[in-house]
């Protein structure tokens, strides 16, 4: 298998993440794995948007695969990480094959507003459901490994890396799907779908898979999330707002490279933990703004400034 | 729990119920349909709009009570206080933001409203804190009406009321007068529109600001039924948001079926199946997309290629 | 051998009749001309054939089978491709990008779509493509920023990457200044004459028909007026009177406009 250069650099990058994991302050190895997995997520935000679609919705999928997570630990007594984060992930994966069919007829604000709206329903569901805690949510079970039960610093030092080997896998595989024909097919349709039917292809099978894609991911996010923070809840994994803040990721980042939302990712984990902890009525302004701010002046994203400055050094 | 449904009274607390949230989802939706069918934008700050209209009531209602102003006043107040912030927030955020936007394409622009959103949210806490505003004295002030054992109160019924007054007065307003006319025109077609001289700026300044002002009325005439706290803004904008879809974006007697249908299905459910309120609500609003996904009433689409 | 039948085709959109009771018989290896004033239903066949349209009444036969009820991705991939009145390409993309993805396009299954874009093959059969549109000096401009004439190229090398039985170019020339029109033409022509393909093409410039047409179609208001060579055709009365009639007083002006350049 040959790796190309972004794929090489992502490797060495998250390696030395891991390293460091060992020296660095637990607080910091746990604000790396959110960070991480909110990248998951945004790893298909990413391919939607170049698709020229925003999903409000991704929350839906993201509480599904913490829900998953925390049911299977509490019902049926399953503690392994890497199975239960591969069940989180099939669930929502499921779910969006469902919802995809119908979802892909739509584009633009239909796309976006419906997203939310199915995002909302299990929302409101969650909310409803006494047995899984209403508002409260419910604690989720430590993690295992195989076998292995680590606790505390190790505990925490062990879900970090299997954060950064599952986005590792996950960004090597949408950056190869991001350089196939298929992947062309995201701006292309954003382009043209009138032409790409006339090639051939139908916009809308590309269309839901992608959305298959986007809600995998976000499973897979909303599971290791569940595991990282060891509680679940509706306000804290399906309400609109958490879906807006991995499109206000998705801008952050840009999308030019999966490398990209590692950066905006740990960016807005910093920034959001500072803010909370100095002042927490003002998180949504900042995030507001900067929102704002990002789409006035640099629409497309912090890589677009890193590529900036790439290209005057080789120039 | 089906069998219920057969007992008059439970007929009527359903119709009734029904029929007051369909006017408060109506009252609140219709402002961000107008702004949609007129600006092509989906206005997410139409939650902000709500929020300071019902901590604007609140606050002014509390002042008027205090001061013993007459108490059938407040109501003048109430409609006060949802022109105060159109009329205030409206062209600041129409004037000062959105107008450089315009031609960019929808969801970016819905992403700037969400945006500023958030940023109003927080100024909300920063003028009102994190404090519970009352401003219960005008609910009380009509008293109530008896049908069997029911009781329902008077400003709820009133809400009917009011919605019928708002949608009237947009009716008139958009098919009776020149002015409404050309706001129709700009809806059906813009380019049109502004070929034939219609000042499309100037229409859309004034549709947002009406727009802006509904959502406050939406709110200051909650605030007297709720405790006003913070977040209230949030939920607003899913819902509107459903209803509107529902019925078809930028649709006026859209907005009133949309509204209609949401709020008769949710009052069955709240009486018959509590558990399901918050998800029928969706689920009508994703029904009706699946067999019509362009909402109920809608705009035809020109030939691409 | 017949490759195309319409029968009877019907198609009317509110009281427009955009086809008429079309029939045509279309052999291989034909090179037709469709010639008609706006809104006589040109494009309108064009878009029925293709799948875009779908007919009231009436039958599309290719090959013998009955294409009528499909959709524009299943036409293309039975070997029947088309070029546009607009371009209808990919703006955000560069000229060469454009070809790739259409090339991409034409493999057959899912798996061989998963790998990369950009093989060798790939690019050297997209070099090949820019050579003979002579697209070669804009191949890495965006697309968007592109003249109307280098488009349309685009839009044509598009259509033929999968080797079409069957092209139909919808105006090819419109939109192109008067005296770039031959040379387009002729690129086109040479470029389909090294793939053996059937060609029809939708034009107004009648010395274009005069000089590429084979045969000639002459819609009016949804029907065939006349069907045959150029020479008959282009002095049939009824084609003189409802289509280069009206071609010559838009040449007449055209003409007038141009004295200003």
């Amino acid at each position: 298998m040959k790796f190309d250069k972004t794929e090489k650099g992502l490797a060495v990058a998250l390696a030395i993440a891991a390293l460091l994991s060992f020296v660095v302050p637990e607080w910091a190895v746990f604000l790396g794995t959110l960070a991480v997995s909110k990248c998951l997520v945004v790893f298909g935000c990413l391919v939607l948007w170049r698709t020229g679609l925003v999903s409000f919705g991704q929350a839906l999928y993201f509480a599904l695969g913490g829900y998953t997570v925390g049911m299977a630990g509490k019902y049926l007594g399953w503690t392994d990480a890497v199975l239960l984060t591969v069940l989180g992930t099939i669930v929502a994966g499921v779910m969006a094959a469902i919802i995809s069919m119908l979802l892909a007829r739509y584009r633009e604000i239909f796309f976006a507003m419906f997203s939310m709206a199915l995002s909302m329903i299990l929302y409101g569901v969650l909310v409803k459901t006494e047995v899984l805690g209403s508002t409260d949510g419910f604690n989720v079970v430590v993690p295992t490994f195989f076998g292995y039960a680590p606790e505390g610093t190790e505990l925490l030092i062990s879900m970090f890396m299997l954060t950064l080997l599952v986005t590792l896998i996950a960004a090597v595989f949408v950056h190869r799907y991001l350089s196939s024909t298929l992947g062309h097919l995201t701006t292309a349709i954003k382009d043209n779908e009138i032409r790409v039917e006339y090639l051939g292809l139908s916009v809308f099978k590309a269309i839901q898979f992608k959305v298959i894609l986007a809600g995998a991911l976000a499973g897979t996010g909303g599971a290791i999330t569940a595991f990282s923070v060891g509680h679940v809840d509706p306000d804290a994994m399906a309400y609109w707002t958490v879906s807006g803040e991995f499109v206000f990721i998705t801008i952050l980042s840009g999308t030019g490279s999966v490398a990209a939302p590692f950066l905006g990712a740990l960016l807005f984990q910093v920034v959001r933990t500072y803010a909370f902890q100095y002042s927490p009525q003002t998180w949504q302004l900042v995030l507001g703004a900067v929102l704002l701010f990002l789409i006035m002046f640099i629409p497309d994203g912090l890589w677009s400034l890193v590529r900036r400055i790439r290209n005057k050094e080789v120039a | 729990m089906f069998e219920t449904l057969t007992d008059p009274l439970t007929l009527m607390a359903i119709l009734v119920d029904g029929l007051v949230y369909a006017s408060w989802l109506f009252v609140v939706a219709v402002g961000l349909t107008l702004i949609f069918g007129v600006m092509q934008i989906l206005n997410v700050t139409h939650g902000s709009m709500y929020a300071f209209g019902a901590y604007t009531a609140a606050t002014m209602v509390g002042w008027w009570f205090d001061n013993d102003l007459p108490e059938f006043g407040s109501f003048a107040v109430l409609v006060f206080a949802a022109l105060v912030v159109g009329l205030v927030l409206g062209p600041i955020i129409e004037r000062g933001l959105l107008r450089y936007m315009y031609g960019k394409d929808e969801v970016i622009i819905v992403l700037v409203t969400y945006a500023t959103f958030l940023i109003l949210e927080d100024v909300l806490l920063l003028i009102w804190g994190t404090d519970m505003y009352d401003a219960f004295q005008p609910y009380g002030l009509l008293g109530t009406t008896d049908f069997g054992d029911l009781t329902f109160s008077n400003y709820d019924l009133s809400l009917i009321g009011l919605a019928l007054v708002v949608g009237g007065a947009l009716w008139w307003g958009l098919n009776g007068t020149k002015r409404g006319k050309l706001l129709l025109a700009v809806i059906h077609d813009r380019e049109m529109a502004q070929s034939f001289g219609v000042n499309v700026n100037l229409v859309f300044m004034v549709t947002f600001i009406l727009g802006a002002i509904l959502g406050a009325l939406g709110g200051a005439f909650t605030a007297p039924q709720i405790s006003v706290a913070p977040g209230i803004g949030v939920e607003v904008i899913v819902l509107a948001f459903a209803v509107v879809a529902t019925g078809g974006m930028g649709s006026v007697p859209g907005a009133a079926i949309g509204a209609l249908a949401v709020g008769l299905v949710r009052a069955t459910a709240v009486h018959l199946l509590p558990q399901v309120e918050l998800f029928v609500i969706y689920a009508v609003m994703a029904l009706v997309l699946a067999f019509r996904p362009q909402g109920l009433f809608s705009r035809a689409e020109a030939r691409k290629i | 051998m017949t490759l195309l039948r319409a029968i009877q085709l019907k198609k009317s959109f509110g009281s427009v009749m955009a086809a008429d009771n079309v029939s045509v018989d279309i052999t291989e290896n034909e090179v037709i001309g469709i010639i008609g004033a706006n809104g006589a239903g040109k494009t309108s066949f064009v878009n029925m054939i293709t799948g875009y349209l779908k007919p009231d009444s009436g039958q599309i036969l290719y090959e013998g089978r009955d294409i009528t009820a499909l959709v524009s991705r299943d036409i293309t991939r039975l070997g029947i491709c088309r070029s546009f009145q607009v371009p209808q390409v990919f703006s955000s993309a560069t000229v060469f990008e454009n070809l790739l993805i259409a090339l991409g396009a034409t493999q057959p299954s899912l798996g061989a779509m998963l790998r990369p874009l950009h093989q060798e093959e790939r690019i050297r059969e997209a070099e090949v493509l820019l050579e003979r549109y002579s697209l070669t000096d804009y191949r890495g401009q965006e697309s968007s920023l592109l003249p109307q004439g280098i488009r349309k190229l685009m839009d044509i090398a598009m259509a033929v990457v999968s080797h079409p039985r069957l092209l139909l170019l919808d105006e090819p020339t419109s939109g192109v200044s008067a005296d770039e029109k031959f040379g387009i033409m002729d690129t086109i022509m040479t470029a389909l004459k090294v793939t053996k393909v059937t060609t029809l093409f939708v034009e107004h410039d009648m010395e274009i028909i005069g000089r590429y047409a084979e045969r000639v179609l002459a819609f009016y208001d949804g029907g065939i007026i006349a069907d045959g060579p150029p020479g008959e055709v282009l002095e049939n009365d009824q084609v003189r009177q409802y289509v280069i009639g009206e071609e010559l007083h838009r040449a007449a002006t055209d003409d007038q406009g141009a004295g200003h350049a």
